[in-house]
């Protein structure tokens, strides 16, 4: 799961071909806005049938976080 | 539990208008970088909006809307019994517009006339009622107009909203008709979500002041609005979309006793090209049967359902159709019906 989720992860933030690392903060990607997020929430949704709020995303920090929500809402 | 049913009931004819004044998106940086310009439109899909003049309000577009519906068709003012003005950008508080348009339009004092307060929801709503006063004995034409200037609603210096939102009017007109089978709508609406779309000052609640026309910026991202213009909260917007609008859709098809397979067209709301599409993907739904106006109007609110209806569909409601409509959008409000069309004319979209 945490490699799918990183895929999907990477394909929301258009950094496929970059090195991203569990503990990086998801406010050092440049690509980390408003739209990046809509299309986290749909990946997420096609994927792992898992909802995040907008305050949700404001509480996350790094990338293991998101990933730590995800993991447990989808169980 | 607001779902309802209709018999022998539908819209005859349809007209629509929208601003001369083109905004093309990715030259509209004045506030942005071309690049920033160049993402938000390759996400939302919106190359091109239209925005009214500054003294062009949304009745304005409906009237010429209207106006075009009265020439293309031999229907008599006179006819119309009831006049609804769908609308969140009214031409003043009060009176309501739909009275000013009865008088402007040369309807006649008997005609009943109000107004309609919802946004994207707004048209799937306003059917209902127009199908509603259709429904009765006495009732003859109903007159449904439904109006957006949402580019006055927007700041331009908020790249969340500022790229989005287009103006647009239209006209309806809902008849009985003997030859259509069962309508379906179904209504709903949840205020908890009332933060998630709204302008918060300017009303009664929060009146007009100094501080309430004040730019201010509103994020880390640096966005600039006052309190007196909207806001979207985009992400919970569409959680809410995903988890209520597939469901809605499938529940309405249902008491439809309509396969979606059945469906010769499925419009829904314009929200923006990313949200439609994940939508359509989500729903399965045959792309060729999914019109679109994203493009070239951006999300008009109420209007974008209509206005892809008479932009799109024109030449193409000729005989016995099955329409599946979805609005949904501030309040939170969100409404879909599934409705049987013969024969609509259609007029050709005028430039005002």
């Amino acid at each position: 799961m945490k490699d799918k989720f990183m895929d999907v992860f990477k394909e929301a933030l258009e950094m496929e071909d970059e090195k991203v690392n569990f503990d990086d903060a998801l406010a050092d990607f440049d690509t980390w806005d408003s739209m990046s997020r809509l299309s986290l929430i749909a990946l997420l949704d096609e994927h792992f049938e898992v909802e995040i709020s907008d305050a949700e995303f404001d509480d996350i920090e790094t990338v293991n976080e998101l990933f730590e929500l995800v993991k447990n809402r989808a169980a | 539990m607001a779902e309802i049913d209709f018999q022998h009931i539908g819209i005859s004819a349809m007209a629509g208008a929208v601003p001369k004044s083109r905004i093309k998106n990715r030259e509209y940086t004045k506030h942005f970088s071309r690049d920033a310009v160049n993402d938000i439109v390759d996400k939302t899909g919106v190359e091109e909006r239209r925005f009214a003049a500054e003294n062009q309000t949304a009745s304005d577009l409906c009237y010429a809307a209207a106006e075009q519906l009265f020439l293309d068709n031999s229907i008599q003012k006179s006819e119309i019994d009831i006049l609804l003005f769908v609308s969140q950008t009214p031409d003043y508080k009060m009176p309501a517009t739909s009275v000013i348009l009865q008088h402007r339009l040369g309807l006649p004092k008997s005609t009943a006339a109000f107004d309609i307060n919802l946004g994207c929801s707004g048209f799937v709503y306003g059917l209902s009622v127009a199908y509603a006063y259709a429904n009765m004995p006495s009732i003859g034409k109903v007159l449904l107009l439904d109006g957006e200037t949402r580019s006055k609603v927007y700041h331009p210096k908020d790249r969340k909203t500022g790229f989005i939102f287009g103006d647009a009017g239209i006209a309806a007109v809902i008849e009985k008709n003997e030859n259509l089978g069962k309508s379906t709508f179904s209504l709903n609406s949840d205020g908890s979500k009332s933060d998630l779309i709204k302008i918060d000052a300017g009303g009664y609640r929060n009146p007009s002041s100094k501080s309430s026309v004040e730019e201010k910026v509103v994020d880390e991202h640096g966005n600039i609005r006052t309190d007196e213009h909207g806001y979207m909260n985009g992400a919970d917007v569409f959680n809410f979309v995903l988890r209520e609008i597939p469901k809605n859709i499938k529940n309405t098809l249902k008491r439809a006793n309509t396969r979606l397979t059945d469906c010769d067209f499925i419009v829904c709301h314009q929200a923006n090209k990313f949200m439609n599409d994940y939508l359509a993907r989500k729903l399965k739904l045959d792309k060729t049967k999914v019109p679109s106006t994203i493009e070239k109007y951006g999300n008009t609110s109420s209007v974008s359902i209509p206005i892809t209806i008479v932009d799109q569909l024109k030449d193409k409601l000729e005989g016995h159709k099955i329409l599946l409509l979805s609005g949904f959008g501030v309040g939170m409000s969100w409404a879909s019906a599934v409705i049987p069309v013969c024969d609509v004319s259609i007029a050709d979209i005028v430039e005002v």
